[in-house]
């Protein structure tokens, strides 16, 4: 079965790939190109078992059909303005899909972990492990932007209109902010956490309430007082108030105020700030755990 | 010769259990080196130093002179590293995994695809290779985890454990194997419980036991060192104890016989340490057939490497095996390999 052969120069140690020796020719090159492979990594395995995409899919576009119906009947007016539960509903649920599918990104890392899978890349002379965590977010960074766009198709089709090209940027924008964030808490927690059990379990009690304690489903009006303050503290909300405003709005602009809390109104200019000081708030945090795995 | 892998005095414990106590040993370039000892004895946690999985709470690790620990990513790329447990993509077919890992060695594209489909032919596997790994056999996923450790063409390819779980013929192909990688060049570093495959394989070897190395050297220097031939005896089929018993104490007072031991586990066999020279069995014939003794069975053999573990620690490496599965904590090492430090 194996070719027989006395002596075969390729199984001959070489020095010609081992250009560490000397501080790497060119290391961002380097990392480029196993971030580039361990990104495809992630691409060919959705292309064989699409089911993550599919359900990724389908449970947004049910958040819609079914919250949507459940407040069908709602007086017209209630949610403020000319405006209809559904278009009330598609800015939260773009953002809380966006948010869960982030939020599982730790999962494949965990299983790598727990497989024996990452001890492969992490023999082997990176030029940076962060190649490692950029792969996850490009991965789930696409797919956020593949069911953002499925919602907002969805939601148009469903009466929700569609904002204008600039307001789509803006939206992809924001989105790119709460997704960055917390893929990297969740690529945090699945280097923290002993097993994938817990790391469910902590997405499991982050998921849901997160979505309750945020303007998704209701206006911050309708809220018993506490929970006014916790859904103003909630980032969800700092990413869901634009979007609902660039849905209703065509002038807007960075100073226009896009949201209300109890205590002050905040200008657009000003809620990508608290997201952007949101993601670096959790960068930051996560640096000594992956230091620690990763020095 | 050049020192290839240089070993001295590691220690490193995980929380209150020192897995390494002491450990020192030299690999010389173009040898197959093994570390024999049973489940336990620190093999596995003396190679995850060496490919810089785990840091050494103390004592040097070097790699062609560079140290593991302060230069770890030269150190990686001088070795290939085949662990016990092949942990292969299961949706990624065989060239779409050795495509990921040339592309974590950065090898150039072009040189990546021959480098692929010469080590897919050389370990036959290119029938294979367009296969999704999820279907391959145990003997399938070890030899795509040997390309994998080899496409960068390492200085040095750490094999831990390569035959656990294998069937005899995938054995004996990596056994070959290892074999042409020797004769190319390329250093080996092999660790296994096997005594066979140690005393097959290796040039040198450093036994380990319980986190020390107790002894080190080539198989026949170390089977010389304990000295002395060995006789399997039986005098029946199987023996009644007291008759055993009797032999044994008869057997001891033989000049030549330095040694009796009862094997109660192989019919209270007799297991006797003779001087080399003598004419062991001619004289054993004589003396049992005076004293009216039968002979079932008698063999003379030289020392195994099983004798030089048994001279070291007073046990065999079977037996420390069994009584190393009662008291190891499964759960414990697993997070052990899932935790870098």
């Amino acid at each position: 079965m194996i070719t027989q052969s006395p002596i075969n120069k390729s199984l001959s140690p070489n020095s010609s790939f081992k250009k560490d020796v000397e501080p790497a020719a060119s290391p961002l090159a380097d990392f480029f190109q196993e971030t580039f492979a361990l990104t495809k990594r992630l691409f060919i395995q959705l292309q064989r078992r699409p089911s993550t995409l599919v359900a990724g899919v389908i449970q947004p576009f049910m958040w819609l059909l079914l919250f949507g119906a459940l407040f069908a009947n709602a007086p017209v007016g209630l949610f403020g303005e000319e405006l209809n539960y559904g278009q009330f509903l598609a800015p939260g649920v773009i953002v809380f899909t966006a948010f869960s599918g982030a939020l599982n990104a730790g999962l494949p890392v965990m299983f790598d972990r727990e497989f024996g899978f990452l001890n492969r890349l992490l023999v082997a002379p990176l030029a940076s492990r962060y190649s490692i965590v950029a792969a996850s977010t490009i991965y789930i960074m696409a797919l956020s932007f593949i069911q953002t766009a499925v919602i907002v198709a969805a939601s148009a089709f469903l009466g929700a209109g569609l904002p204008n090209i600039a307001g789509l940027v803006a939206i992809s924008l924001i989105v790119f902010l709460i997704v960055l964030g917390v893929t990297a808490l969740s690529l945090g927690l699945a280097f923290a956490l002993p097993g994938h059990i817990e790391l469910i379990a902590v997405i499991f009690v982050t998921n849901l309430p997160l979505l309750f304690a945020s303007t998704a489903l209701a206006p911050l009006s309708f809220m018993a007082k506490w929970l006014q303050t916790v859904a103003s503290l909630n980032p969800l909300t700092y990413a869901i108030e634009p979007i609902r405003y660039l849905y209703l709005h065509r002038d807007w602009g960075i100073s226009t105020p896009v949201m209300d809390t109890p205590w002050i109104s905040i200008s657009f200019g000003i809620v990508l700030l608290i997201l952007l000081a949101f993601d670096a708030l959790v960068l930051l945090a996560i640096q000594p755990l992956l230091r620690r795995r990763f020095a | 010769m050049a020192t290839a892998v240089l070993i001295a005095n590691l220690q490193k414990s995980y929380g209150s259990i020192a897995a390494i106590k002491d450990i020192s040993f030299v690999v010389e370039q173009g040898e197959i080196f093994g570390l024999l000892g049973p489940n336990g004895a620190g093999k596995t946690t003396t190679i995850r130093c060496l490919a810089t999985l785990a840091k050494p709470d103390g004592g040097q690790v070097e790699v062609c002179g560079i140290s593991a620990v302060d230069k770890p990513k030269a150190v990686r790329q001088r070795l290939g590293y085949v662990a016990q447990e092949v942990a292969l993509d299961k949706m990624l077919t065989g060239r779409e995994l050795l495509e990921l890992q040339a592309a974590l060695y950065h090898l150039p594209p072009v040189a990546a695809k021959e480098r692929i489909n010469s080590l897919l032919e050389l370990l036959g596997l290119t029938d294979y290779a367009e296969r999704k790994t999820g279907t391959y056999s145990g003997g399938l996923r070890k030899r795509l985890d040997l390309a994998a450790g080899l496409l960068h063409q390492p200085d040095i390819l750490i094999l831990d454990e390569p035959t656990v779980g294998l069937d005899i013929e995938s054995r004996f192909i990596v056994w070959e194997f290892l074999g042409q990688l020797k004769a190319a060049g390329t250093t080996v570093l092999i660790t296994s419980h096997y005594l066979e495959e140690i005393d097959a394989l290796a040039d040198r070897l450093a036994i380990i036991d319980q986190g020390v190395v107790i002894g080190s050297g080539s198989p026949a220097e170390l089977k010389e060192r304990v000295g002395g031939d060995r006789v399997t005896l039986q005098i029946k089929e199987f023996t009644p104890q007291e008759e055993a018993q009797q032999a044994k104490t008869m057997l001891e007072s033989l000049a030549f016989v330095k040694s009796a031991t009862i094997n109660s586990t192989r019919g209270n066999s007799l297991n006797l340490v003779v001087e080399r020279e003598s004419d062991a069995l001619r004289e054993l014939e004589q003396s049992l057939t005076a004293k009216g003794w039968p002979i079932f069975s008698m063999a003379q053999s030289r020392p195994s490497l099983d004798d030089v573990y048994l001279a070291a620690t007073g046990r065999t490496l079977m037996d420390a095996e069994m009584a190393a599965a009662g008291t190891r904590d499964l759960k414990a090492e697993k997070k052990q390999s899932m935790n870098r430090r």
